[in-house]
């Protein structure tokens, strides 16, 4: 990993210096051992605090939307196809961009990391095979597959798909054999169970919108759940609004959604909220054979119309 | 939304032209035979806390 820290470094202090960007987004290590932070880089002395690690967990797409700037920004494979999604939205246009594409071996789970420190974690060292928590009195050493994010167990594009330079030499793909087994499981619950496991999915929801604003595709000027003119859903915490809120940001994220796990990384309460949005995906797959943002010249699949389109629920 | 857990039969998709009136009418009753079948909704409904349940 450092040395895609290294590589970064340098393409942002060239790319600086040359005045091909006024800003690098990137990461910085966090103040917490497990945690890098967004940075925003403006100077060759300040790309000298850029770091890259297993870390990186959130979705620095979310900082271009509508920029006028010219920027260079930081991404792994899945935010790589949020990029994408954003050129074709509209939200920026890639001659703005400078992008520097990371292949992308997995972020290491929070949640996984925590559970095995035997006390405050100072640092975590990441080489892309194994992970070495340290902390206050103690240091382990653990396989990186062991504590991987759920979504990067399941990653299909580890590769950026768009990039102006690469800060390492590309990564093989992943063999998944059964993408949506967590789905499917749900699935095969009757309407019943169905409705109570996601009743207490979300029982913890304090409605704090981190997995909203952590999100690059939620980027309305002002979103249905804090529009009140007219107030589409109660800001209780209400079960049924807690439950509208979790199904109409999955439907929003429909067919645009590329699973890249900022969501769950963000949420305090460790809900699991990409249940809804990795439904919506598989049926994109199942019932249009579309993934979000592999093409810059393809459309969200909910964003077209094709004659032959599913509509057997249309009576 | 059927994902979720709502049952099959609660939730109905049509596509009516505003000159279909019969078909309308005959989406309507087919529509409310099948909620009939299912009963009342108790999913999706938001309670106010009364009396009672305080």
């Amino acid at each position: 990993m450092d040395a895609y820290t290294d590589k970064i470094k340098e393409i942002s202090k060239k790319i600086l210096s040359e005045g091909k960007v006024d800003v690098v987004i990137g990461f910085r290590k966090g103040t917490l051992g497990y945690m890098s932070e967004p940075y925003m880089a403006k100077s060759e002395k300040e790309a000298e605090n850029l770091v890259f690690d297993c870390n990186c967990r959130m979705n620095l797409v979310n900082y271009v939307t509508n920029r006028k700037d010219k920027v260079g920004i930081v991404v792994k494979g899945c935010d790589s196809r949020n990029l994408v999604t954003h050129i074709i939205e509209n939200k920026i246009k890639r001659e703005q961009l400078y992008i520097i594409g990371v292949p992308c071996t997995g972020l290491a789970d929070k949640k996984a990391l925590l559970d095995l420190a035997e006390g405050e974690i100072t640092s975590v060292e990441d080489d892309n095979e194994t992970i070495t928590i340290k902390g206050d009195g103690f240091e382990k050493k653990v396989a990186k597959s062991d504590v991987l994010q759920s979504n990067c167990k399941t990653c299909i594009k580890r590769n950026p798909v768009i990039f102006d330079e690469l800060a390492g030499p590309e990564v093989a793909e992943l063999e998944i054999s059964d993408r949506f087994a967590d789905v499917d499981e749900v699935e095969k619950m009757s309407a019943d169970e169905r409705w109570n496991f996601f009743g207490e999915l979300l029982s913890e929801c304090t409605r704090c919108y981190a997995c909203r604003n952590a999100c690059p595709l939620c980027y309305c000027p002002t979103c249905f759940v804090d529009e009140s003119r007219p107030q589409w859903v109660g800001k209780s915490d209400n079960e049924t609004d807690v439950l509208t809120y979790h199904f109409l940001r999955a439907f929003h994220d429909a067919g645009r959604c590329t699973d890249c796990g900022a969501c769950e990384a963000a949420c305090p309460m460790d809900i699991k909220m990409r249940y809804f949005t990795r439904k919506t995906i598989k049926d994109c797959v199942e019932k249009y054979g579309s993934e979000a943002g592999m093409e810059l010249d393809k459309r969200p699949a909910l964003d077209q119309y094709k004659i032959n389109d599913p509509n057997e629920f249309i009576k | 939304m059927e994902f979720v857990g709502l049952e099959e039969d609660r939730l109905h998709f049509s596509w009516i032209s505003s000159a279909e009136a019969v078909k309308f009418a005959d989406v309507a009753k087919q529509v409310a035979e099948k909620v009939k079948v299912l009963g009342p909704n108790k999913k999706f409904v938001k309670r106010y806390p009364t009396k009672d349940t305080e």
